[in-house]
């Protein structure tokens, strides 16, 4: 177990290596710097001040050098200055972190609270009309765009209640923060919550047939220990998996929802810095999200074992 | 009697221009929708309704155009910083009288160093370690300025090269605030010092833009808001949906299209929205340099092709105005008149005939309906550039030319433009002062570092020098004319349309009023207030 962990460790950094160097890479491979961005958004053509802004920004460097200083940043906790709002980058990205990661957690917890004891209905009725209005509803889930659905919670709030549930101030409490996230994250929640309710029960169904269910039963165990102390426990790995993967996922919906529902988290901001070109804060970001993915792919295959304990990790 | 009669007739009199400023109420702050997050908050390094909007309540011109009044003129400049002004014999001097015991926001004097400074970092001469403007996108605007010398404190003297009657307009204009001189460069594009009703408390990038009255204020009384907040919301579907909830009180400048305000009014039925012109216009470029359209037969035969009204129709429910490279009359100055428009090729009445006409031009080039002439149009990618570039190719095909869309990415667009890496492209292009000065030397004068297309004619840069040197504004007003029809024979840069849209606000905003003819003049919000 101890060799194991240690190999995933050095595969982890040097997956994070790997992402280093071709984000650094392909951010410099796409048309276009800050000082041609800066320069065009004024509307001018003058190769002179974009030289001026290149030598500022210390672009006109070798490649690799400023990939060294960059690294070496990291290493230190500097994260370099933000190009356009001429900022230390940590104190760009810092503050936008909680509320992306608050609306992150919010909608997986969501998606599992949803998905989970819904798939496992869906699976034990099958076949029944419950299980059917559930597979319409999943369906629906998976094919509506979360930036469609943001909307439509927008109009109807609008319509119905007269109010918008966007982010316009900052809330006093987490209390009014979680309320206020709430709506966003149903948006992007509802997405992930179909795909784990229909893996759930297609994994539940496939477990309901085997035959240690049959010989529960026959022993007189409950229908609900049946169902959620033998077949939900076995039924779990490929879902854990999938929230393993959803959660990676997130960040790609949060984008949308956080523009829609105008909230000023880090998946709007990284986008909003690659149109900029803001090297240091695109590269960080990444590498950040990078790091959260390798994180929970490690934490997910840890996570057979405590459901699993025929697994094991051979040193 | 008499006596009687004069003295209600007189407190009637003294009642009805008392009445608004008895009106007026203190207090509240001004929700506004932003669109996007402004490049820098740094008012003379941009070329953006996005800087300008937020950022002109913090600072002071020397002169400003009426704020009360709709139409930016000459005729209507009002003093700002300076008290007067005055011109020399032969008008190459022009010298203002500054007001005294004028602060800047962090309680430093105002003095006339501090207009040298700002004109001549804009015209280059500045200590470049201050680093006070880093990008200067309105060079061209002070090309006749030579030096600016400071009389005493509150005396600057402005030295051009000839006579420019317009440089007064363009000190009026909102992209013109005086800068201070003890703050450098990094803090003005981030969170701006000047002498304006409102000071900047926080610039969040993607969040918000917040302003605090400025009790110091030097106009007393002014302003009568607390604060302005803008709230950056990149989705127009938000911001609509945001302001018709009421979560906002203003919409960003001209955000409201035609086919959104019947949304706007049967939601919001108590907003009032107000449909004004931009002075901003779509228009064709053509890379002259290349083949096939270095041949001016081509360029005319594109210049016949466009037919105006679908534009309009389609785009701005007939809203739009059909006016040459200057904004047409009633909003616009200087704009020729519809009947000289339609003497223009490409503006007559009669569209099938300057079709057949470029069919003509086209067939005997070799082109025709089984040998179309393939090009690609290239276009920002955005939608406002993007839409009107589609009905320019669907009509481009009437002259059997095929087109292709060929959507740039936003942050490239002009870097793309400036190296001539296209063949036809749709642009759009805003003048921040309805003003020729600002319009010709911007757009075609030759050396211009925002002549994209790089149109050059000697004729025409004698012409726009000659226009502007010239103080009888209807003898400027025929120069201008005949500028504008060199340019249109030239296909330089032909004007589609210019723009009309909507800017909404709830119906307690009041004091504000909206300038039919820039879009980046009239945003001091110093008289606004809230009826509420």
């Amino acid at each position: 177990m101890g060799a194991y962990l240690t190999r995933r460790v050095l595969l982890m950094i040097l997956t994070l290596f790997g992402m280093s160097v071709l984000i650094f890479v392909m951010l410099r491979l796409v048309p276009g710097n800050i000082a041609d961005i800066l320069v065009d958004s004024a509307g001018i053509v003058s190769a002179d001040e974009k030289a001026k802004i290149v030598g500022e920004l210390g672009l006109d460097r070798p490649i690799f050098e400023q990939y060294l200083q960059w690294i070496g940043g990291l290493f230190r906790g500097d994260l370099g200055f933000a190009y356009v709002s001429e900022r230390p980058a940590i104190e760009e990205i810092a503050p936008r972190i909680p509320v992306s990661a608050k609306l992150a957690l919010l909608a997986l917890i969501y998606s599992v609270i949803l998905g989970v004891p819904l798939g496992v209905i869906s699976a034990v009725r099958q076949n029944t009309g419950l299980d059917y209005f559930l597979r319409v509803m999943s369906l629906s889930g998976l094919s509506l765009p979360s930036f469609w659905l943001a909307l439509l919670i927008l109009m109807a709030s609008v319509q119905w209640f007269g109010v918008i549930p966007i982010y316009t101030n900052e809330p006093r409490s987490l209390l009014d923060e979680m309320l206020l996230l709430s709506v966003p994250a149903a948006a992007v929640g509802f997405r992930s919550s179909a795909l784990i309710m229909r893996l759930t029960r297609s994994s539940m169904l496939e477990v309901l047939r085997q035959d240690y269910i049959r010989t529960a039963r026959s022993k007189g165990a409950s229908q609900t220990a049946v169902n959620y102390q033998h077949a939900l426990r076995n039924a779990l790995l490929p879902v854990v998996t999938i929230i393993g993967i959803e959660a990676a996922f997130l960040i790609g919906g949060l984008i949308v929802t956080e523009t829609v529902f105008n909230i000023p988290g880090v998946a709007r901001f990284l986008v909003e810095a690659i149109l900029w070109r803001d090297y240091p804060i695109v590269q960080n970001l990444v590498m950040l999200i990078a790091f959260i993915v390798v994180t929970v792919n490690f934490l997910v295959d840890m996570a057979y074992m405590a459901l699993d304990p025929r697994i094991k990790y051979a040193d | 009697m008499r006596k009687s009669l004069a003295i209600v007739a007189g407190m009637i009199a003294a009642v009805a221009v008392a009445g608004p400023a008895f009106a007026q109420k203190q207090g509240g702050t001004l929700k506004v929708t932003h669109r996007d997050n402004p490049p820098s908050a740094s008012i003379h390094e941009e070329a953006t309704i996005s800087t300008i909007m937020p950022f002109m309540p913090v600072f002071n011109n020397l002169v400003v155009f009426d704020p009360k009044d709709k139409i930016n003129s000459p005729d209507n400049i009002v003093p700002d910083l300076a008290e007067s002004w005055s011109w020399n014999a032969d008008r190459t001097k022009l010298t203002f009288k500054l007001r005294s015991g004028v602060k800047w926001h962090d309680g430093k004097p105002f003095s006339a160093d501090d207009v040298k400074c700002t004109f001549d970092a804009l015209i280059g001469k500045d200590d470049k370690t201050k680093d006070l403007i880093r990008k200067n996108p309105r060079q061209v605007w002070y090309m006749n300025l030579k030096e600016t010398t400071v009389g005493s404190p509150t005396e600057v003297t402005f030295h051009l090269g000839r006579p420019q009657p317009s440089f007064l307009s363009m000190l009026a204009s909102g992209y013109t605030p005086v800068y201070s001189c003890h703050v450098d460069g990094r803090a003005m594009r981030s969170k701006p010092i000047g002498t304006g009703p409102f000071k900047v408390v926080d610039f969040k990038r993607n969040e918000s833009i917040k302003l605090v009255r400025n009790a110091d204020y030097w106009k007393k009384g002014l302003p009568y808001l607390d604060g302005i907040e803008f709230k950056i919301v990149p989705n127009r579907s938000t911001r609509v949906l945001g302001f018709v909830a009421g979560e906002f009180d203003l919409t960003f400048d001209s955000d409201i299209t035609f086919p959104l305000l019947k949304d706007v009014k049967s939601q919001a039925p108590s907003a009032v929205c107000i449909a004004r012109p931009q002075n901003v216009r779509s228009n064709l470029i053509v890379n002259r340099e290349k083949e096939p359209f270095d041949n001016p037969r081509i360029r005319e035969a594109l210049v016949l092709a466009i037919d105006r009204k679908p534009f309009s129709d389609i785009l701005a429910q007939g809203n739009d105005l059909v006016g040459a490279a200057m904004q047409p009359p009633p909003a616009g100055v200087w704009g020729m008149s519809s009947e000289e428009l339609a003497k223009l090729p490409g503006y007559g009445p009669d569209t099938a005939k300057n079709v057949a006409d470029a069919q003509k031009i086209m067939q005997s080039l070799g082109y025709g309906p089984d040998k179309p002439l393939k090009v690609k149009v290239a276009t920002r990618n955005i939608a406002i550039y993007r839409d009107p570039a589609v009905i320019l190719i669907d009509q481009l095909k009437k002259i059997y030319i095929d087109g292709e869309l060929d959507p740039i990415d936003t942050t490239v667009w002009f870097t793309r433009v400036q190296q001539k890496n296209y063949q036809i492209g749709l642009n759009l292009t805003g003048a921040g002062v309805d003003d020729p000065d600002v319009m010709f030397f911007e757009n075609f004068y030759s050396t211009s570092s925002r002549n994209y297309t790089g149109y050059s004619n000697p004729e025409v840069d004698k012409l726009i020098v000659q226009q502007s040197s010239e103080a009888d504004k209807a003898k400027r007003m025929k120069l201008v004319a005949e500028i504008e029809t060199i340019l249109n024979k030239d296909a330089a840069r032909p004007t589609i349309l210019h723009n009309v849209a909507n800017t909404c606000m709830q119906s307690f905003v009041k004091g504000l009023t909206l300038q039919d003819n820039s879009i980046y003049n009239g945003w001091r919000f110093e008289s606004a207030w809230l009826d509420k």
